[in-house]
């Protein structure tokens, strides 16, 4: 029972951080109806800018988590700016081509900066408490509590701030906002800001719990918090919250009860068999056609 | 001679190699009720959606004696020119308060938006009714007055309309008109696109008839409702 116990904190860890992740596919998706296949590189990017600031400048927590998100945020704007924005009226197949472009372009110039992988230093006090044979880490009640904190406040820009409601009207018909006196654009390049955030966010608690970063971490990672997405509800923030947590719990326990090698298999078996069952995702729903 | 709020000069629109608009010039005055007439495809949609700058356009569109090439149509409707679209456009997820809070985003005088808010309630007092529901479960006549609630609460003086009577019935189609005419009488001046031609021709002051792209015909409401090629080809009697 303690050791199950003990698996649910690891779960509740990775799984914030597949949620996280999960809501920069979502809020993109829900606002342009695209995938932003570059995500789990913004993801990467997020735990280079944390290696960045803390070796070269050594800085603490607090200015390194800022950074992360600021940095990572910058770099969703712009590329949505320069490179998917000149492509919103064209086939959303060829939006879909240009997100994984930018996505081998930024692991690639990782890569060029960063041929070996990198080791972030520990930036925090590694502490643990025990309760009754279960034992937590700071860091991981860090990532748990911060993560669950971004969530509310993004949930509280969702719906209570007048640009949430803009997001949320675009989600709905993006055709009609303008109408509205909207400036759309604008809105689009802060739904890139907050979902890259979040997306940096992760990408430097990932390089705090997984220490050894490299170009091509946000490959696996990215893919499975846009399945966390999918399963979730794609478009749908409490889906890809509920999708995010939801595989961080089976990858955990699997992992746990069974050999390792079973892990991703087993996950993403059971993940089909969910969007088997609910095509649209957990939250999702079918919009029904408008006349 | 009125001052003139909206003219036109030799607008077209095309989408691809498709004209929808081929060339038409038309003016609305202040104070105005002016209406577009004719069938399905007679471009009268792509015209207003030109004006409000959803869409490219060639000649001149001006608003206020200004030019509005190039100007964003999010701005646009800062400049007191609100589009009730086709199909209303209401936003099914957001609440009916959100709808039209939405509208307001070029507003900054606070207090008067608090006071067009009571304003419209007054208008149309079933949406004060259901302001905290989402909008989505409105009937279709309550999403019609929701629609035009928007676009007054965007500080619109000038209200274009398309076809606000689609999918209504004609007890409520005829509400939503007497609604207009009363907006109208309290200084709102409207351009209305409608393929009821009847209701149309009597709410409007003057009135221009499209057909694929050209105005073919233009008088006032009463002219148009005698003449005998428009009792023929739009009020079928």
């Amino acid at each position: 029972m303690t050791y199950f116990l003990q698996q649910g904190l690891n779960a509740l860890q990775l799984g914030s951080i597949y949620a996280l992740i999960a809501l920069g596919y979502t809020m993109v998706y829900g606002i342009l109806s695209m995938i932003n296949f570059a995500h789990g590189d913004f993801f990467m990017v997020g735990a280079f800018i944390c290696f960045v600031v803390v070796t070269f400048m050594g800085l603490p927590f607090v200015p390194a988590m800022i950074l992360s998100i600021i940095g990572v945020s910058l770099l969703g704007v712009i590329v949505e700016r320069a490179a998917y924005k000149p492509l919103r009226q064209a086939p959303r197949v060829s939006a879909i081509i240009t997100a994984l472009g930018v996505g081998i372009f930024l692991e690639n110039f990782t890569l060029a900066l960063s041929p070996y992988p990198k080791h972030i230093p520990a930036i925090i006090e590694n502490t643990s408490w025990t309760f009754g044979g279960l034992t937590i880490s700071s860091l991981q009640v860090i990532i748990i509590l911060l993560s669950l904190a971004l969530m509310t406040v993004l949930h509280f820009i969702v719906q209570h701030t007048r640009v949430g409601m803009a997001m949320r009207a675009i989600s709905w018909d993006k055709n009609v906002v303008p109408l509205m006196g909207v400036p759309v654009n604008n809105v689009i390049s802060i739904t890139f800001a907050i979902g890259s955030g979040l997306g940096g966010a992760a990408g430097m608690m990932y390089g705090m719990a997984y220490p050894i970063i490299d170009p091509y971490m946000g490959i696996i990672v990215g893919w499975k918090a846009f399945i966390a997405a999918v399963v979730g509800g794609i478009g749908n923030i409490r889906g890809a919250v509920i999708g995010g947590y939801i595989l961080g719990a089976t990858e955990i326990m699997v992992a746990a009860f069974f050999p390792s090698t079973y892990r991703d298999f087993t996950a993403f078996s059971l993940l089909l068999i969910l969007l088997i069952v609910r095509p649209y995702g957990i939250m999702g729903k079918p919009r029904p056609q408008k006349v | 001679m009125g001052n003139r709020i909206i003219e036109t000069d030799n607008l077209t629109v095309s989408y691809g190699s498709i004209a929808a608009v081929k060339v038409i010039s038309f003016h609305v005055e202040q104070g105005e009720i002016v209406a577009l007439i004719g069938a399905n495809g007679a471009g009268k949609t792509s015209t207003l959606r030109a004006l409000s700058g959803m869409t490219t356009y060639g000649g001149r569109v001006s608003f206020m004696g200004r030019d509005l090439r190039g100007v964003a149509a999010h701005k646009i409707v800062g400049m007191g020119m609100a589009h009730v679209p086709e199909g209303r456009g209401i936003f099914g997820n957001l609440t009916v308060l959100e709808n039209l809070k939405l509208a307001t985003w070029q507003r900054r005088d606070k207090k008067e938006v608090a006071a067009d808010y009571d304003r419209i309630f007054n208008i149309f007092p079933r949406l004060k009714e259901r302001r905290q529901q989402s909008a989505g479960t409105l009937s279709g006549g309550e999403q019609q007055m929701l629609a035009v609630g928007r676009a007054l609460m965007s500080k619109g003086t000038m209200l274009l309309l398309d076809e606000p009577s689609m999918g209504l019935s004609p007890l409520l189609a005829q509400e939503i008109f007497s609604m207009l005419a009363e907006l109208n009488r309290a200084g709102t001046t409207i351009l209305l696109v409608e393929q009821n031609a009847n209701m149309a021709l009597r709410l409007a002051d003057r009135c221009y008839v499209l057909e694929t792209g050209i105005i073919v015909l233009e008088g006032t409401g009463k002219e148009l409702i005698g003449n005998p090629q428009v009792k023929e080809a739009y009020l079928g009697t």
